[in-house]
């Protein structure tokens, strides 16, 4: 069972889980704040539309593509 | 079926030329209809880079009377515009660069332009992200960006100013015929829609220069200047087959925007892995930290070019009421406002603010069969 941070709360997510499924069940959904502050979400769930930008331990990955690892530390907020 | 005269002056093209030559237009009190297909054009697709180029005496007048107009329009552009005068810095790769940055920093000071060599060292302290070994580059202060499409639209929103999504199917002289059968005439038709206008005057010599582009996420700043390289003149500019060129724009967002690729002989608009890869390994011969950086988004364009490089702006020598403002390249954005200008001033039969003789259509047309 990855354990993993999310804006820095502990979340335990089911193995398999992809960090977009995390920040549903952790969080508001949402991955980033846009430039006009608006809270942005993911939307294709298949690596296109790139809405799901996120900080994953200090880069930026897709939240749709990417699996939850134990001690992962993602940052919707940065 | 007839509707008459339904505006003063109708405009094909609602990109910043079209945009620019209403505006113009209206301040000066002439009805403007503006009609425009939707299609994507090169407003939409382009960087929005404003430089003063000066290949010829011809385009360094343009670009230079334009970009100065565009720092007079500047305090009323809406900040969606992301209108910024933070310079194009040319990046020379060797000796022989550093030799066309010279002679260009002293043709572009002999004509009043703030510009400033800089050497080796200089170079890093200014942008530190570039690679090591870069001979140094030439810095053009009057430069700036902009969001071309918030730029039109804000020159379109004026009470003057009528908008119609349309497509025409034809024009004779002085007025139009929409696709769904009904002409519509004015004073004069305007011409300014870009690789479109062969559709409607097959007689001009506009040929698609295609264009890809990538933007990144947003990421801290590193770099401030416009970096473009130098081989885009010395090389990529003047090669007939495809070619690729360094151009990286910061946006103010943090994102940097990616080009610069050419392509003829083709309108098809799907991006081509191994051109964008081309252009994105050129891109990251000078800025290195780029290949760690994330592309959201890659689309491509095709800039209208003629023969020589300069736009047709002026009244169609063998079609009396139909004048034209197209074939403006990669240099549109920059130099809307001095077509408009000088489109302007022939319309008035005006003394015009800069030479309007580079620019006439005659010169690959003909002169005039109308009085």
């Amino acid at each position: 069972m990855p354990d993993l941070f999310l804006d820095g709360r502990p979340l335990y997510v089911a193995n398999g889980t992809s960090v977009a499924a995390a920040l549903a069940l952790g969080a508001d959904g949402c991955s980033r704040t846009s430039v006009s502050g608006q809270r942005r979400a993911p939307l294709c769930g298949m690596g296109i539309c790139q809405e799901c930008r996120v900080l994953i331990d200090g880069r930026l990955r897709l939240a749709c593509q990417t699996l939850c690892l134990d001690g992962m530390h993602v940052q919707t907020r940065p | 079926m007839n509707e008459g005269q339904v505006a003063d002056v109708i405009i094909i093209g609602a990109g910043i030329i079209g945009a620019a030559c209403a505006q113009a237009l209206a301040r000066r009190n002439v009805k403007v209809l503006v009609l425009d297909a939707g299609w994507h054009g090169a407003t939409a697709a382009g960087m929005g880079h404003l430089l003063v180029l000066d290949d010829n005496p011809a385009e360094l007048a343009l670009s230079q009377y334009s970009l100065q107009r565009w720092r007079e329009l500047a305090p009323a552009l809406p900040a969606s515009c992301a209108w910024r005068n933070n310079g194009t810095l040319w990046l020379a790769a060797n000796a022989e660069e550093m030799a066309v940055a010279h002679s260009k920093y002293l043709n572009l000071l002999a004509h009043g332009e703030s510009c400033e060599l800089i050497g080796r060292t200089a170079l890093h302290q200014r942008e530190p992200e570039l690679r090591p070994g870069l001979e140094g580059g030439l810095l053009i202060k009057g430069d700036g960006i902009l969001y071309a499409p918030a730029a039109a639209r804000w020159m379109l929103d004026a009470p003057n100013i009528r908008q119609q999504r349309a497509q025409v199917s034809e024009v004779d002289g002085a007025r139009v015929r929409l696709d769904d059968g009904r002409w519509l005439s004015a004073e004069a038709v305007v011409l300014a829609n870009g690789i479109q206008a062969t559709e409607l005057c097959p007689e001009l010599p506009i040929e698609p220069k295609k264009g890809h582009l990538l933007i990144t996420d947003r990421y801290p700043a590193t770099i401030t200047h416009t970096l473009v390289e130098l081989g885009y003149v010395t090389s990529a500019h003047n090669a007939s087959g495809p070619s690729v060129a360094c151009n990286i724009q910061p946006r103010p967002t943090g994102q940097l925007f990616i080009g610069a690729s050419r392509q003829f002989g083709t309108v098809d608009p799907q991006v081509e892995g191994w051109m964008l890869a081309k252009m994105l390994k050129r891109a990251v011969e000078y800025l290195p930290g780029l290949a760690h950086l994330n592309g959201i988004r890659a689309w491509t364009g095709f800039r209208a070019a003629s023969p020589d490089g300069l736009p047709l702006v002026g009244q169609h020598p063998q079609r009396k009421g139909l004048w034209l403002a197209v074939g403006h390249e990669g240099l549109g954005v920059t130099t809307a406002p001095a077509t408009a200008d000088l489109l302007v001033a022939q319309l008035f039969d005006e003394t015009s603010p800069l030479a309007a003789q580079p620019y006439l259509p005659q010169r690959f047309l003909g002169e005039p069969a109308h009085a």
